[in-house]
């Protein structure tokens, strides 16, 4: 081979390489993205069946059921509710009345199936997403009373 | 008054930055020989007392925690009077002002040691370098004393201080900021050489061989700061886990694997002055990436027990600081890069295209780890919606550019410069080869159940291994005095090799059992089992804990009493767990307390780990630590 051959293939070679990695990374991000929906939007069936998400909001005070090893519990955004159930042990910071963010997929019978409920390290934190899921809630709620309250 | 002189000591550093950053580089532009040498050698002694001023400010704030002056009021807020002696002191950089005040400690202590250790490099070079790493610490000094300012009073002064982050008082955590920001500030250190390099058109060996040692002393450190954390994980957090792709390790983990490339890219570079713009480049890129994880952990964008900050003055500052160093340092190269000449030629197969595969392959990892990092941020500052990218995606991307790069390692060393024949290396490999494949497929059947993830880990952890010891073998048979960087470079190999297996045995023969037990109830992972002897109420200095003894028998015989306890700080409400590990070397036997289940606290969720090879992850850490170490103090680098 000539010394410009030898360099072209090396450079082709390369593009085709960095392109397949390129494509596999790509792809492999679009396939693990998870999206976040407020129980609001579970409520409405705005959630994906059968796909992985992750929901967020308030633990419901007096929901947490204990059986075996398996909790339940419900999660709240002040205007909607959702069921959740988790095998494991919860982290330390999960508390009833306190924010909660949990990733799952939801089951036929509408109960989401947490496999992992998320913990942060501070007891003053509010998961950003549990605070935008009583947000979203909340200015619903404002828009629905300025809309009954002419 | 301390206080006061610790921040008057800051101010005068920033002015002393300013001389250092501006004189010394305009000594490099001016024509006249006289003014250029007065003007250059201002370099070294500027750095000294900028060191000076900026160890006595960093002194203050310690005696202002040691004292428990809680009129301070960074102290008032990560201090309190029953907290321990080397705790106080280490929340010094328990929070974000003070870790800043170390960050630039760091970056003037790097400066006075490129100052002394620089006899054999040409003023001209000095003054730049150091030129660029005071205008590097004039932008953080700044950022300190506009946005940050630990020595800020509180008045009234407070009864005591709030408490450190008790997740923060221990011992890993004592060291670990310190060590990964000497990682983090080391990669200015290669920067400024690379833009020393672009500013005086000299982009040769000679440059990659002062940039050497330094840039691989700082890889050292970023990669022992990263094995702290990950054992602080590991251990602290009660989850039996090392690494969880939190954005807060990838802000480490990207310029970690940069800096990788870049130590291997320089050697060709010096070796065989090739990649000089791609070195370049990843000088660029390594330092940049320190920031951004400065950015990331530091801003308040993401939220974790790292990121203190809330002020969004403070993001914008760092985030513009980011935009000024990565847009001069880019605009500098693209005036100066179409002057490089392009490096000695090679062939298809050479050493060099080995080193450029594992660069190019390293940085697309890293690319991968900034898209999934930054993705999400980005989408949330768009108000676009709310997503994360989960551990899964890391791990399909992570493994398949990972592997390759590890496989190539061996091929790579053993290859010639220049011109190297596939055949003649196989040849040569190919004992090593047959061992590794035997030892891939055969070690699962002695570990366990057999699957094609731990052959292919085991069979790659075998292959670096023999591959390095076949290495040492051929090396001390030929006569010559064996340098310390051929050792560094062996044993760093070795530790990756270690490091692998490590991985590859946790992630596949781990076995977690999460279960609820009273006083004398038993658990069993063969061949051990374990027993919930007791649980006893303790008082500890600042806080009450429940603390379970756990004995762990094998055969009948008592191996040891893990003491896992869950701690209630007085500070805080929030509970702490405190796992008790039994480290051997094939395996830690991990337990910790979840939550009391009952009123009465009798009965409690368990975590029962048995995590095979653990000890290898910190071993194969520490051995690629010592290898760095070793090259880095190379004799041939001080001629």
């Amino acid at each position: 081979m000539k010394p410009r051959t030898k360099r072209l293939a090396l450079i082709v070679g390369g593009i085709v390489v960095l392109c397949a990695a390129a494509a596999f990374v790509l792809n492999a991000f679009q396939s693990n993205l998870v999206f976040f929906f407020t129980p609001t939007q579970v409520s409405n069936g705005e959630a994906p069946k059968g796909r992985t998400f992750r929901a967020g909001g308030m633990v419901k005070e007096g929901s947490l059921v204990r059986e075996g090893n398996s909790v339940r519990f419900v999660i709240t955004d002040t205007e909607k509710e959702m069921q959740v159930t988790f095998v494991g042990l919860l982290p330390d910071l999960f508390k009833e009345g306190r924010g909660v963010v949990s990733q799952g997929k939801l089951g036929d019978d509408g109960v989401f199936v947490a496999s992992e409920v998320l913990a942060k390290h501070d007891e003053n934190y509010m998961p950003p997403e549990a605070k935008h899921a009583l947000d979203q809630a909340a200015a619903a709620k404002a828009a629905q009373s300025v809309k009954t309250n002419p | 008054m301390i206080p006061e002189l610790g921040n008057f000591a800051l101010m005068l550093a920033t002015v002393v930055a300013l001389v250092q950053g501006v004189l010394p580089l305009t000594g490099t532009f001016v024509a006249n020989p006289q003014t250029q040498i007065s003007l250059q050698s201002l370099a070294r002694p500027a750095a000294a007392l900028q060191f000076a001023l900026v160890a006595f400010a960093f002194g203050a704030l310690a005696t202002s925690f040691l004292s428990n002056d809680f009129s301070v009021l960074y102290v008032s807020q990560h201090s309190n009077s029953l907290l321990p002696k080397p705790y106080q002191f280490a929340a010094v950089w328990g929070g974000h002002e003070g870790s800043l005040l170390l960050w630039v400690l760091m970056l003037t202590l790097w400066s006075v040691a490129v100052a002394l250790f620089s006899r054999s490099l040409p003023l001209d070079m000095v003054a730049r370098v150091l030129g660029v790493l005071g205008l590097i610490s004039v932008g953080f000094l700044l950022f300190i004393l506009t946005t940050s300012n630990p020595f800020e009073r509180l008045l009234p002064a407070a009864m005591d201080g709030r408490d450190l982050n008790p997740l923060l008082q221990d011992p890993g955590l004592v060291i670990h900021p310190p060590m990964l920001y000497m990682g983090y500030v080391g990669m200015s250190v290669a920067f400024a050489f690379a833009v020393a390099a672009l500013l005086s058109g000299r982009l040769d060996a000679a440059w990659a061989r002062w940039s050497r040692p330094w840039t691989v002393i700082a890889w050292a450190f970023l990669t022992f700061g990263i094995g702290l954390g990950s054992w602080w994980a590991y251990y602290e957090l009660g989850w039996g886990g090392w690494w969880f792709w939190d954005p807060v390790e990838n802000a480490s983990l990207m310029p970690w694997l940069v800096a990788t490339a870049l130590i291997h890219s320089l050697m060709a570079t010096e070796k065989r002055g090739s990649f000089k713009a791609w070195t370049v480049l990843l000088a660029i890129a390594a330092f940049s990436l320190s920031l951004l994880g400065t950015f990331l952990v530091r801003s308040g964008v993401l939220t974790s027990v790292h990121a203190f900050a809330t002020d969004p003055k403070r993001g914008v500052f760092v985030l513009l600081f980011l935009a000024v160093v990565v847009g001069s340092s880019l605009t500098l190269f693209a005036w100066r890069a179409p002057r490089v000449t392009l490096g000695g030629r090679m062939e298809l197969v050479s050493r060099e295209s080995f080193l450029l595969a594992n660069s190019v392959l390293l940085v697309v990892a890293t690319a991968a780890v900034l898209l999934g990092t930054i993705y999400p941020l980005v989408i949330d500052a768009l108000n676009l919606g709310k997503l994360s990218v989960g551990p899964p995606y890391f791990n399909a991307v992570f493994a398949p550019l990972l592997v390759p790069a590890i496989f190539l390692i061996i091929p790579g060393s053993v290859a010639r410069w220049r011109d190297a024949q596939v055949r003649e290396i196989a040849y040569k490999l190919r004992w090593t080869a047959l061992g590794a494949v035997a030892l891939g497929v055969g070690l699962p059947f002695v570990l366990g159940a057999w699957s094609w993830g731990s052959a292919l880990g085991l069979f790659l952890g075998a292959w670096v291994a023999l591959g390095t010891l076949q290495q040492v073998l051929e090396r001390v048979r030929k006569p010559g005095r064996i340098g310390a960087s051929f050792w560094g470079q062996q044993i760093a190999h070795f530790g990756m090799a270690v490091l692998v297996v490590g991985v590859t045995g946790v992630k596949s023969y781990e076995v977690e059992r999460d279960v609820r037990m009273h006083v004398n109830d038993v658990v069993t992972i063969a061949p051990y089992t374990f027993r919930l002897k007791s649980l006893d109420e303790v008082m500890g200095p600042n806080y009450k804990a429940t603390r379970a003894d756990v004995e762990v028998l094998r055969d009948g015989q008592l191996l040891e009493v893990l003491q896992p306890e869950k701690r209630r700080y007085f500070s805080s409400a929030m509970p702490m767990t405190e796992a008790a590990i039994d480290s051997g070397f094939m395996r830690d036997l991990y337990v910790s307390l979840g939550e009391a289940l009952n009123e009465t606290r009798t009965e409690w969720s368990v975590r029962v780990y048995y995590k095979p090879f653990v000890p290898w992850l910190w071993a194969g850490v520490l051995l690629m630590v010592l290898g760095g170490v070793l090259a880095a103090v190379d004799r041939r680098y001080r001629k």
